[in-house]
């Protein structure tokens, strides 16, 4: 930085209100993680400390491992996030590139068409949904909720992608058509790896949602066998007592996934943001 | 026999007209230049021709065969872009041997094509490099390599020197010669650089707004232009457009005459006027004049002078090499 373009004030208010940020953004996190490391009466005389040998307790952790199929849940809520993600972006990346690149008669309508959902909240047709999958027996299996978020991240997915896609050079597409590539060659050679870091910005905006979800696995597939995490989590939310300990417990152990995934991605997700700002 | 043949080529985007009824025919080991101002639809064409755009009019016939149904792999053509457009994710080797194993060639045969290309390019060093790790002149003769390697009936390049720093250009653009006499090949190459059209080109197509204006070879174009647009076109600086009755000819409505073939002298001429700016270049010497019945005008003078702006000359117009135009603006003959 040279000393035109910085002075101390200016950086120390932009580090101030960055700080600021992450710590309201981090504050429930924190309290989550520390108190389900705390015993039941600590969790409630103080809140906002850090486990001490004499708080600390790990019954919440043992209680989520001897009650219920934790593992079970948790496999659940994974394979329901990866698969559906999956096809989110597969679909998605499809769709865009169909939008982008084809000129066909109702291509803007049928852009406008499958963006709509953007503005729609999926949940406006869950009773709808729930017929659908009660006639065609899905209710209660995991494939009802993997179909319902592939439609609930399509939406986005395709928009942010179609506009991403317009950007790929029509020259590299039309040099892979001259040298005889199929389109499917030339959709997953050579657009997919240049459009990566979007595909990554989608796929955490897709997934965080989807992992976080408690409408349609109460509604769509409550069964014990298909309880998500979430849901399972809700076990120990009575209607007189709740057991805390259990509750931060399971939500704590439920971020470490999403966590391990959004890493994954945000190396991608870091140069989506800044590509084009930098070359 | 031809090489290509365009007959009524009509292109619509919606309901905009691009190109209103393209003929042309090129002979075999012709190397014919599309020139145009921008948008005047040459990247159409020759994407119409390599079979990326469909025509919404006419037939294309590549050595004889329709090819309007044809894809571009199976057409027989090779075609060099702009941007490079060289594939990322492979080694130049791989770039240039990729459409060969598309045709399912055998090994060996690639190898051979690939070794003899990058030879004649001077990219054997390169062979195992990536795309990013190029320059930018060395991109483009990987490009040109990927397209000699495929032995194409037709070479389509479409401005592939714009992207290039002058030095770059004018080193590209002897390569290119160079190899279209090597190969022997018939290239298309489309341009609004008309330095590059007159040097390269056996054959020039002149285009605006979707049309043909004339064709012919450099010195065609450049002695007998068809009308004012390919006068104005060919040529730098531009033809003098100038006032046919104020220089006394009432047969004609407006006097083409090249800066080139303007006589300027401080003491005697036909003309008196005064020089408005200068230019000077070294090998030659642009002054741009102002007549008071006339208007203004360029004049370029061979090697170095030196008139001072402001000051008055005289000049004489060599009215054996001017042309001349009708009210519509085509030439009289
Ligand atoms: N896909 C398209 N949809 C609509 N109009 C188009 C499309 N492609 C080209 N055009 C229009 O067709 C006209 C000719 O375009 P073209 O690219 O052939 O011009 P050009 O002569 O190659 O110009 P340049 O020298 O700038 O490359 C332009 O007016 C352009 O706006
Ligand atoms: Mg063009």
């Amino acid at each position: 930085m040279t000393a035109a373009r910085s002075s101390l004030a200016r950086s120390v208010a932009a580090h101030a209100i960055l700080i600021a940020y992450t710590l309201i953004a981090l504050f429930p996190v924190f309290v989550i993680v520390v108190n389900a490391f705390k015993a039941r009466r600590d969790i409630f005389n103080t809140p906002l400390a850090l486990p001490t040998p004499e708080s600390f307790s790990l019954v919440g952790f043992e209680t989520v491992t001897s009650q219920g199929n934790f593992l079970l849940y948790f496999q659940n809520s994974l394979i329901v996030t990866v698969v559906a993600l999956a096809c989110v972006l597969l679909f998605g990346a499809m769709a865009a590139f169909a939008l982008s690149e084809y000129r066909f008669r109702g291509n803007t309508l049928m852009g406008l068409y499958l963006a709509l959902g953007i503005m729609i909240p999926i949940r406006l047709g869950t009773v709808a949904i729930l017929q659908i999958m009660v006639a065609s027996g899905l209710v209660n299996t995991l494939t009802a909720l993997i179909l319902v978020y592939t439609a609930q991240g399509l939406p986005l997915a395709i928009f942010i992608l179609s506009e991403f896609m317009r950007s790929v050079s029509d020259d590299l597409k039309n040099a892979g058509r001259v040298d005889g590539l199929s389109e499917y060659r030339i959709f997953f050679t050579l657009v997919l790896p240049l459009v990566r870091p979007a595909l990554a910005t989608v796929a955490v905006f897709t997934m965080i949602p989807i992992w976080n979800d408690l409408w349609f696995p109460l509604i769509l597939a409550p069964a014990e066998s298909t309880k998500t995490v979430t849901l399972g989590a809700q076990m120990f939310i009575g209607q007189f007592v709740t057991n805390w300990n259990a509750v931060l417990a399971a939500l704590t152990l439920a971020i470490v996934p999403v966590l391990v995934l959004y890493l994954i991605f945000s190396r991608q997700l870091i140069r989506g943001i800044t590509s084009g700002a930098v070359k | 026999m031809t090489a290509l043949e365009l007959s009524g080529i009509k292109k619509t985007f919606g309901s905009t007209d691009v190109l209103h009824g393209i003929d042309l025919t090129v002979e075999e080991g012709e190397f014919v230049i599309f020139v145009g101002p921008s948008g005047c639809g040459k990247s159409t064409l020759l994407r119409i021709i390599a079979g990326l755009e469909d025509a919404s009019e006419g037939t294309v016939r590549i050595a004889g065969e329709t090819v309007n149904a044809t894809p571009p792999a199976k057409r027989g053509i090779a075609m060099v872009f702009q941007s490079y457009a060289l594939y990322p994710h492979l080694t130049v080797k791989g770039n240039m041997s990729l459409a060969m194993k598309q045709e399912g060639a055998a090994k060996a045969e690639i190898e051979e094509r690939v070794g003899t290309a990058s030879r004649m390019l001077g990219l054997e060093p390169l062979l195992e490099r990536r795309p990013a790790e190029l320059s930018g002149g060395q991109r483009q003769r990987v490009a040109i390599g990927r397209a000699v390697v495929r032995k194409p009936k037709l070479f389509l390049f479409d401005e592939p020197l714009s992207n290039l720093d002058a030095a770059l250009r004018v080193n590209t653009r002897l390569e290119i010669a160079r190899l279209h006499r090597e190969l022997a090949a018939t290239m298309v190459y489309v341009t609004h650089d008309q330095v590059e059209a007159m040097t390269l080109a056996d054959k020039i197509v002149v285009m605006n707004a979707g049309r043909i204006e004339q064709v012919g070879s450099p010195m065609e174009l450049y002695n007998r232009p068809a009308n004012t647009f390919v006068a104005g076109f060919i040529g730098s600086p531009q033809m003098n457009f100038l006032d046919a009755a104020a220089l006394g000819d009432t047969t004609a409505k407006t006097i083409g005459i090249r800066p080139e073939h303007i006589a300027v002298s401080a003491e005697v001429g036909d003309l008196a006027c005064e020089v408005t700016h200068i230019e000077q270049l070294g090998a030659d010497t642009n002054l741009y004049l102002r007549n008071e019945t006339v208007g203004p005008f360029t004049a370029r003078l061979f090697g170095e002078h030196y008139f001072a702006p402001d000051s008055r000359v005289h000049v004489s117009f060599d009215r054996t090499k001017q042309h001349r135009f009708d009210t519509e603006g085509q030439a009289i003959r």
